[in-house]
């Protein structure tokens, strides 16, 4: 048997970590990559990394507590073991980054620093400077440059994977892919493939994620057959700069720090917003929201803001759809001392200085819940069986799924800091499991018996090629398509989702599609031609754009960053002692009948024409069981007390099937936190 | 924004295009409406969905690399204006008032053209491989934390860590010379990659690789390689081919601290030599 080798598709956090982790032991490992390994999205992230630590550990905090914070901001909707498992592994991730050279923010006698970020009460987030996510990267390229250099890596930087390479068993033997400078296509054989490549941003046009984040690897693969679970959650940030090529994120922070967002109350007034006085300017945050004013939760902000622009029309420009965020009332050395770094970033992009003028932000697609659906075997303790070699594969055996592009962590919502943990966690914990795997085999995918099969799906994909290349010309623009796909999606997708919006969206996507098939290249050349390898990954995006629009309009209740207006719960209004009771008991039992007909997996598979069909899996909350997620909700404090009443009777009569936690933390009960209070 | 912009209807942009290697290069022109805070990469995304030049001609869209649009990847380095930068973060309305109603761009100058404004800068990754820069950790398993460091460590590491390896650097040094060998026919991607690499192998290896070394040379455990990086260091292509212009820093987007590093760099392969006399 030749030798066996293992294909690592993406070179962000996620690939990375699977690539070094891989050629410790001692596995040949080919790692591919549109872009070059060090210029991966993941250098984008800004904020830090989740884990609990000595300090948070001596305030109460374990990694329990992380657990329960990730299941409760993602509402329930994960499998609890290997979320239970990346936490436990967190504090472990973190050291072993430290030990690579990542310079984390130090205290005063030298240990690592760290923050507090949403969703928790406790300082979880290590952080080094502004750029954790690209000082994280490095660490992790650097380690696998020096395993290059050992000769246990091959890099194939420039490459597009198309698809995975399936024999007669329906076993992933490889993947093709394309050169982008030569457009040379070839078939890797591979005894493992493992996808590490990323989020799906560009389905909605512009977002807060790079230009390699198109989803087109996940899709390819969900056309040969693997399955996508959860597609329609995807996360919006409130706060982004909105650019006619990017939405680059702005910070909580400027909001923590004092700012102010509202819109003039006269639509689009052409007035200097200096200019406007006070009582012409609409602060709807703090007019709607008295209590928490500009820092209410994000998914508020997020929908009022969406809201006041789209459907109050009260944007600030007509043009283009933003809010001010306001800080010029802020002395500047103030601003300057505390937000110097963000406001760097508005300037350095608008050429506008925020301290003189208050900055247009708009909020924006940031992070896919939603990916390629993966396995997991669990242990009786709850975790994740060590070096199963079922973790993180997808429904095609061989075939694996790590980082943003798997759907496992971060259920309805993703916290902050916590998806750099889970591409790192997912990275160093599948190496053992396709350890496993490649032992199981009798045969290596670079056997000449394999020959056929690759020639063949090669010569297939060589065919689809030349087939694009030779569409007629006056056909369809795909950089045009792109846009209103970009438009339709971010219209009926994001923020709100209202059913009649999303049958319209699910129709014209169709007609989009079709559209798509008939586009013409303006570049039909056969060297580094960015014009057609942008018009199929245009093409890929449809199947992901179509299950997730199916998938929202199916899904009628509200669950983490899903939300739908018309199944929305409204908490308890009554003052009246025994009403509010009542209304309690109601909100709980529709709780209930919610959490039985939704706390569910959606599942899409895909027909050979890319269409999605749904299904649903239940979901393992067997740990902790699902409560309702009360930030901010009216009459939240009695809701709770019912609903642990509730609890309470059914562990007294003995629940069934109800598996408690090994350490009985299932009583830790905690108040509702918030998620950036 | 001046108050001619706020005018402007359009504006035009003159790129040096190339279709491959060993092929002419030649100007083409483009006419952009004009619209307010566009970056140089929103021109690039107008001018691949139009693909039409400024005479109204058809053409193929132009080639140009990026990823993050942040300025943090890396990626999109070309020269504008005259200027080597990112093309992310350079705003049409500054580039105007540098350069009434044109814009100029160009690939990088020091590294061999793919096409249009991409180069192949695998140079600098290689470069990387020899000065080793890595911490050599024992493994990837769990042995608690790295060794604990000083603020002033930190706040050392942390602004020589920020390279991202764009290039600005040595595109904008003397002593840094383009090296490209051309593909012969029939030559596979590794065959031709083999070859680039071993025509490069005593040229200078620049500002960023340098600065890498004195960067994991700071490191507690990255310093147990420090005198196989100073020997790279003292090597050919190594720290003395720098003629100390200070090129480097003036360009590098991060405003990393270039030639305190060399000057350190300096220093330390100086001790190092003196070391290795003794130790004979
Ligand atoms: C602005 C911003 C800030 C963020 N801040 C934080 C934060 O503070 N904390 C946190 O925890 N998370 C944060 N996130 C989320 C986090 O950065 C990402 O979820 C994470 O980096 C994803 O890593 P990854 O390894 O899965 O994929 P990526 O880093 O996206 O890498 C994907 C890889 O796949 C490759 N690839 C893609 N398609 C193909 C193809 N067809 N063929 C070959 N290769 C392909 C790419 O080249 C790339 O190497 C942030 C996200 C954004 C957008
Ligand atoms: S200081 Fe040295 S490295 Fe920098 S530009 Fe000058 S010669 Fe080049
Ligand atoms: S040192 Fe600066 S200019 Fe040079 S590669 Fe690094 S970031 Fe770019
Ligand atoms: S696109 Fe990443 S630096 Fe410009």
């Amino acid at each position: 048997m030749a030798e066996q080798r293992v294909l690592v598709v993406g070179g962000g956090l996620a690939g990375l970590a699977a690539a070094m982790k891989l050629a410790e032991l001692d596995i040949a490992v080919d790692l591919m990559s549109l872009v070059p390994v060090k210029r991966s999205h993941s250098a984008c992230a800004q904020g830090g990394i989740n884990s609990v630590n000595d300090t948070t550990r001596q305030l109460g905090d374990s990694e329990y507590l992380h657990f329960d914070d990730t299941v409760y901001g993602g509402d329930f909707l994960q499998h609890q073991p290997p979320v239970k498992e990346m936490a436990d592994w967190a504090p472990k991730i973190i050291d072993l980054m430290d030990r690579l050279g990542v310079p984390f923010n130090r205290t005063q006698e030298g240990y690592r620093d760290q923050r507090r970020f949403g969703g928790t009460l406790f300082k979880r987030t290590a952080f080094a400077g502004a750029t954790t996510g690209q000082q994280l990267l490095y660490a992790l390229d650097e380690q696998v440059r020096r395993q290059h250099a050992a000769g246990k890596v091959n890099i194939y930087e420039g490459w597009d994977y198309l698809g995975p390479i399936i024999d007669d068993d329906g076993r992933c033997r490889g993947a093709t892919a394309q050169n982008l400078v030569t457009m040379e296509i070839r078939a890797f054989p591979a005894d493992a493939v493992v996808l590490a490549t990323g989020g799906c941003g560009l389905i909605f046009g512009r977002s807060t994620m790079s230009m390699a984040c198109t989803g087109s690897a996940a899709s390819r693969s969900v056309q040969y057959g693997a399955k996508y679970a959860n597609g329609e959650f995807i996360q919006v940030h409130p706060t982004a700069i909105p650019g006619a090529d990017k939405l680059r994120l702005m910070s909580e922070s400027a909001r923590g720090e004092g700012g102010r967002v509202w819109v003039p109350r006269t639509p689009q007034d052409t007035r200097a917003p200096k200019d406007i006085p006070e009582s012409e300017r609409y602060y709807f945050l703090e007019e709607r929201y008295p209590k928490y004013g500009n820092l209410v939760p994000r998914d508020i902000a997020t929908r009022e803001i969406f809201n006041v622009c789209v459907n109050e029309g009260l944007s600030v420009e007509a043009d283009k759809q933003c809010v001010y965020l306001d800080l010029t009332h802020i002395p500047r050395e103030e601003l300057d001392r505390k937000l110097g770094g963000i406001l760097h970033i508005y300037e350095k992009f608008q050429g506008v200085d925020p301290r003189d003028q208050p900055m247009k932000i708009f909020p924006a697609v940031h992070y896919s819940m939603g990916g390629l659906w993966a396995d997991y075997e669990r242990t009786a303790a709850g975790g994740l069986m060590p070096g199963s070699p079922r973790n993180h594969q997808t429904n095609i055996p061989g075939l694996y799924a790590i980082g943003e592009c798997d759907y496992q962590y971060h259920g309805g919502n993703r916290l902050g800091a916590n998806s750099l943990l889970s591409c790192i966690f997912t990275g160093l914990f599948v190496g053992p499991c396709i350890e496993t795997a490649l032992k199981s085999l009798d045969a290596s995918a670079s056997d000449a018996q394999f020959d056929l099969l690759h020639r063949a799906e090669r010569s297939k994909k060589e065919m689809e090629h030349k087939k694009l290349l030779e569409a007629p010309t006056g056909g369809e623009n795909p950089y045009l398509i792109h846009q209103e796909l970009g438009q339709e999606m971010t219209k009926a997708a994001t923020v709100v989702r209202v059913n009649d919006q999303l049958t319209a969206a699910i129709e014209k996507v169709a007609e989009l599609h079709e559209r798509a098939r008939k586009c013409s290249l303006s570049d039909t050349g056969v060297w580094t031609n960015q014009n057609v390898m942008f018009t199929k990954s245009l093409l890929d995006m449809f199947p992901l754009a179509k299950a997730l629009l199916k998938g929202a309009l199916a899904r009628d209740e509200c669950r983490g960053a899903h939300y739908k207006p018309a199944f929305d719960m409204p908490g308890v209004e009554s003052t009246d002692p025994t009403e509010r009771r009542q209304q309690a008991e109601l909100w709980c039992d529709k709780f209930e009948e919610k959490n039985r007909k939704w706390l569910k997996t959606t599942i899409a598979d895909f027909d050979s024409k890319g269409d999605p069909t749904l299904s649903y899996e239940d979901v393992d909350t067997s740990l902790i069981p699902p409560r309702p997620r009360l930030y901010g909700i009216v009459g939240g404090d009695i809701i709770e007390s019912v609903w642990k009443e509730r609890q309470v009777k059914k562990t007294e009569s003995g629940a069934q099937g109800v598996e408690k936690p090994a350490n009985g933390a299932a009583e830790v009960s905690r108040d509702p936190v918030p998620a950036n209070k | 924004m001046t108050a001619s912009s706020t005018k402007r209807e359009s504006f035009d942009v003159r790129i040096l295009r190339q279709a491959a290697p060993g092929e002419p290069s030649r100007w083409e022109t483009f006419r952009i409406p004009y619209e307010p805070n566009l970056n140089v990469i929103s021109v690039l995304q107008k001018i691949a969905a139009m693909a039409r030049n400024a005479e109204g001609k058809e053409t193929t869209p132009v080639a140009w690399d990026c990823n993050c649009l942040e300025e943090v990847c890396g990626a999109c380095t070309m020269v504008i204006n005259g200027r080597v930068r990112q093309s992310c973060s350079a705003l049409v309305d500054r580039l105007l008032e540098e350069h009434e109603g044109e814009i100029e761009l160009q690939p990088m100058t020091k590294f061999p053209v793919v096409r249009d404004l991409v180069v192949d800068r695998s140079r600098m990754f290689r470069a990387l491989e020899k000065v080793k820069a890595w911490v050599p950790v024992d493994d990837y398993y769990d042995r608690g934390a790295g060794p604990r460091e000083s603020q002033e460590s930190q706040e050392e590491r942390y602004p020589l860590s920020e390279c991202m390896t764009c290039g600005c650097c040595v595109d904008a040094c003397p002593q840094y010379s383009k090296v490209e060998v051309e593909r012969r026919p029939n030559e596979s991607i590794e065959e031709h990659q083999a070859r680039q690499a071993e025509a490069e192998k005593s040229e200078f290896l620049g500002a960023a690789p340098i600065s890498q070394a004195m960067l994991f040379n700071r490191h507690a455990t990255g310093a147990m390689l420090a005198d196989d990086r100073l020997n790279a260091l003292s090597g050919p292509g190594g720290i003395q081919v720098c003629g100390n212009a200070q090129n480097c820093v003036a360009v590098c987007p991060k405003e990393i601290p270039l030639t305190t590093s060399i000057a350190r760099a300096g220093r330390q392969t100086t001790v190092h030599a003196i070391k290795k006399i003794f130790d004979r």
